[in-house]
């Protein structure tokens, strides 16, 4: 049998939770996200700038396109689960009371989750319901 | 009495030595604009979800959504979102660069600073340009 030099047990170790539980998910999703909000920085923009200053239908005629629709979506559920991991960490540096922490990571989430929804729906209704049609 | 001085004096030493209490640094001021801009853009998702929300409620909504966003106060509002954007966009590409182990030494740390900053204002100058003569 194999001698151990940490107070780790062997289940911990093959786990690789760490005391977070959590392992490196935090981090890296939070690294995955920022090269999706990157690659989709560009068509946000360009899909934003082309929209402003228009009449509702022609707005509704760009965003129901579905390549606008499916970029947009794709950038919301991007930047929403970005803010979700980067706001939890500011939390955790500055939020020192244990149930006013927990308190601030769950209204985090909510708020992100609140975000996506309406973004979501907004965005997938425009592209359903009119386009054409008007 | 000396002892009573040398209580004040000690009650007003810095406990706990925190941003007043450093020379500004080129990396340390990119570092909190960093945060900064992450926490504006965070608040500035509520103006995201309102403007997509109200382009799905119908052409009234929209109306007062789009008054909204082309009034001066609006255009400040997108200004600065844009360069807050772009401005965590670059300091996310230079986080990027310190994951892969470049970038540490003192001169570049400090480059990279400087053109997270630079590149910050001139590709929100850049995006504003293009709209605004595209339109």
């Amino acid at each position: 049998m194999a001698t151990r030099n940490s107070i780790r047990t062997p289940l911990a170790r093959a786990k690789g939770l760490g005391a977070s539980g959590g392992g490196t998910d935090h981090f890296w999703h939070h690294r995955i996200t920022a090269v999706s909000n990157l690659l989709l920085m560009l068509p946000f923009v360009v899909i934003v700038a082309l929209v402003a200053g228009r009449p509702h239908a022609e707005a509704v005629a760009i965003v129901s396109h579905p390549l606008a629709a499916i970029v947009l979506s794709l950038f919301v559920v991007s930047i929403t689960i970005h803010m979700r991991l980067g706001m939890q960490i500011v939390i955790e540096d500055y939020v020192h009371g244990k149930g006013a922490k927990i308190a601030a990571v769950i209204a985090n989430t909510f708020f992100a989750i609140a975000i996506g929804a309406a973004s979501l729906f907004a965005i997938l209704k425009v592209g359903f319901g009119f386009g054409p049609l008007l | 009495m000396a002892s009573a001085e040398s209580a004040r004096a000690e009650a007003k030493r810095p406990l706990s030595p925190h941003l007043q209490i450093y020379r500004w640094t080129w990396t340390m001021a990119m570092s909190i604009f960093h945060r900064a801009t992450a926490i504006v853009l965070y608040v500035g998702t509520v103006f995201l979800a309102f403007w997509l929300v109200s382009l799905a409620s119908g052409a009234e909504a929209y109306a007062s959504a789009a008054w909204f966003f082309g009034s001066p106060v609006g255009y400040l509002l997108l200004f600065a979102y844009t360069w807050a954007l772009m401005h965590h966009m670059l300091g996310g590409v230079r986080h990027f660069v310190w994951d892969f182990g470049r970038g540490f030494e003192p001169s570049q740390r400090f480059l990279l600073a400087k053109l997270t900053l630079a590149g910050s204002i001139g590709l929100t100058l850049v995006i504003w340009i293009v709209a605004l003569i595209a339109r």
